[in-house]
């Protein structure tokens, strides 16, 4: 299956729920609870839901990066409630955002916990974006003034967040795609290198950072600035090669000059391990140590796909190079949703393979006499 | 029989009772261990040679991704104070120091941690806590928990980070376990270490490692900072590009060995491989570079 078709079939499934849904996305989201990782103090990930999502769940309420497929909503608000429960029998730390009143005394009767307030979208896939809708729905933005007064639903649902790219591709989607549903499209996007929330939630900053051109065009890391967790998206994953949606202007240099800047952002605990954690789009926890690694590896093969199109090598005979040999078995498919072809495909694609430059042009002839 | 005899027997008895350890057995692995090198010691210190992957049973991925390895990846800041993995740091040439919990209660040991010269804490816990799910953080010491068989300690690894089965580039994954037996036999500690790693090894990798009780011995502080080592652009990756690693056969030259006999594989652990070597020819050295010629200056001089 294409990269377009299968992401065509993802994009129906995550608007229905049912239906068109390639073989592992449904067998996947159906079959696997979501389970709950901690990552730190209050940050968890939610994983089985399609992609990973990464939960603050504190005293402010619930921010969610990425919202999981649309199938499996039902789960992932189980899953968010345990975890407001677990809260509910922690000792109440000092703090938080201002209307939570956390400092104002020791309380021994618990209100109940806020809902779901902000959801990020670190880049459109279904699998990430698929749950927006209903997540949304289940959550409540917490405003008032003018904004209350003129908007009248200003208050309904929380606020969904991303790059304003990520709204382009709902509102204008491809051929045999359908777009998507008001209530799952971003209410708030960004346009320039970088997004904060205006305050401290659950107790820290949360800062949205565009990398453009990686996965897509509309890539988002989200940095959890006093956890210190960074929510990378589909700009790493640790079961795969990186996914790279040639057709929504991402590219295999995006990605690397991505991984580079989560590498920027780390700084590790001790011995280059620990300190700040990375939760992938895709796959386990993981700390800058782990996205060194991969980073390697993209570069690696990054190097050995530019010197084959550098030698005007044709994508056939690139595959039949095997130029990702080594890391075959720890990262390659040959079935399923992201083979070893394709992302090969798509490095050799954004690297300009396939291209082949325009023969110099004949010089023109000397001038008789000269 | 005499009450003197009675009384011998029972004794013996109670001799062999104790000599025999229970199931739940203790035996005492806290202590200073200093590194005996009777084991491939060249590999140890000073290191490996470049391109020697013998008696290894890696797999061609990992052959292929030893011969794109660049040393120079080291000076990476990310590379840098990185520390032996848990599978290799046995291996290292530095000290040990194992120490133990005590449950103040029951007064069992409830965990050993082993700490080398240049390591992170290694716990091996005994209480019975399970490994954590497979997705949770990945670290240089894994997660390890531990059973008594007899006097032997079995240790099992998981949430290995990934890391090297020979320190040339050799590559361990990720998705590998570690099996360990630990055995005291007086002031002596050997280790073997089984690796099964379904990625870059075709069977499992079994190394023993000895150390000696060293009782005056003290392991110092080892700080380690990161600093820019090369002035070169941050983000570069060194490595080789496939067919342009010039030191793939250096080590098989410079000892007259057949290549075949360098690359590893499980064929090279097997005794049977010595066979084989022998109807191999080792590579011809390259010919020494052409004398230059001398200049008018050299030749005033």
């Amino acid at each position: 299956m294409s990269l377009v078709s299968f992401r065509a079939a993802l994009v129906l499934s995550a608007l229905t729920g049912v239906g068109a849904v390639p073989a592992w996305g449904q067998a996947a989201a159906a079959a696997t609870a979501v389970r709950i990782l901690p990552v730190r103090g209050h940050v968890f990930v939610l994983q089985g839901a399609g992609g990973n999502i990464t939960a603050s769940v504190g005293r402010d309420g619930v921010l969610l990066v990425d919202a999981g497929s649309a199938n499996t909503t039902d789960q992932v608000l189980a899953a968010i409630r345990q975890l407001q429960q677990r809260l509910d029998q922690r000792e109440q730390p000092l703090g938080f955002g201002a209307e939570t009143r956390s400092s104002v005394a020791a309380r021994y009767v618990e209100a109940p916990p806020k809902p779901i307030r902000y959801i990020i979208n670190t880049h459109f896939d279904p699998e990430h974006v698929g749950g927006n809708e209903k997540l949304r729905s289940a959550g409540k933005t917490f405003t008032g003034g003018n904004v209350a007064g003129n908007i009248a639903d200003a208050a309904e649902g929380a606020a969904i967040l991303a790059h304003e790219n990520v709204l382009q591709r709902m509102t204008t989607p491809d051929a045999g795609e359908t777009a998507t549903p008001t209530n799952a499209q971003p209410t708030d996007t960004y346009y320039a290198d970088t997004m904060k929330l205006s305050h401290f939630f659950n107790g820290e900053g949360v800062q949205l950072i565009h990398q453009p051109s990686a996965h897509t065009n509309g890539d988002s890391v989200v940095y959890f600035r006093g956890s210190d967790v960074i929510a990378a998206g589909d700009l790493y994953s640790t079961i795969s090669y990186p996914v790279i949606d040639t057709a929504h202007g991402g590219s295999i240099d995006g990605v690397i000059a991505g991984l580079n800047k989560i590498l920027d952002l780390s700084i590790s605990e001790f011995r280059t391990e620990g300190g700040t954690l990375v939760i992938p789009g895709h796959g386990r926890i993981s700390d800058a140590a782990d996205v060194a690694y991969y980073r390697d590896m993209v570069v690696i093969l990054r190097d050995r796909i530019k010197s084959m199109v550098d030698r005007e090598m044709t994508l056939d005979e690139v595959k039949a190079a095997r130029p990702t040999a080594d890391y075959e078995p720890r990262y390659g498919a040959q079935t399923g949703a992201w083979t070893t072809d394709a992302f090969v495909e798509a490095a050799y694609t954004s690297l300009g393979g396939g291209r082949r430059p325009a023969p110099p042009a004949r010089r023109p002839a000397a001038r008789p006499g000269r | 029989m005499s009450t003197r005899v009675h009384w011998l027997l029972g004794g013996v008895v109670l001799a062999v009772g104790f000599s025999v350890s229970p199931v739940a057995a203790q035996v005492d692995f806290s202590g200073e261990w200093a590194p005996r090198f009777w084991e491939d010691q060249p590999e140890r210190v000073p290191g490996p040679d470049l391109g020697d992957y013998a008696g290894i049973p890696i797999s061609d991925a990992a052959r292929l991704r030893a011969e794109a390895w660049d040393a120079s990846i080291q000076s990476l800041p990310e590379w840098q104070c990185r520390p032996h993995s848990a599978d290799y740091i046995w291996r290292g040439p530095s000290n040990l120091r194992i120490s133990k919990e005590v449950d103040p209660v029951s007064r069992e040991v409830t965990a050993f941690h082993a700490e080398w010269l240049r390591s992170v804490d290694r716990a091996v816990y005994l209480d019975g806590r399970p490994h954590p799910p497979e997705d949770a953080l990945h670290t240089w010491a894994g997660f390890s928990t531990a059973k008594w068989d007899g006097d032997v300690l079995v240790v099992t690894v998981t949430h290995l980070k990934e890391g090297y089965l020979r320190r040339n580039g050799l590559p361990r994954s990720d998705k590998a376990t570690l099996t360990e037996h630990w055995m005291r036999n007086g002031d002596f500690l050997t280790v073997l270490t089984t690796i099964t790693d379904p990625v870059y090894l075709t069977e499992p990798l079994v190394r023993s490692t000895d150390y000696e009780l060293n009782v005056g011995q003290q392991i110092p502080p080892y700080p380690c900072g990161v600093v820019q080592e090369l002035d070169r652009d941050s983000h570069k990756v060194p490595h080789y590009l496939p067919g342009t690693n010039p030191y793939t056969t250096e080590y098989a030259i410079r000892q007259g060995l057949p290549v075949e006999g360098t690359r590893g594989g499980a064929e090279t652990m097997y005794p049977d491989f010595a066979k084989k070597m022998k109807t191999l020819s080792p590579p011809r050295k390259p010919d020494p570079p052409p004398a230059a010629p001398a200049t008018p200056r050299a030749r005033a001089n």
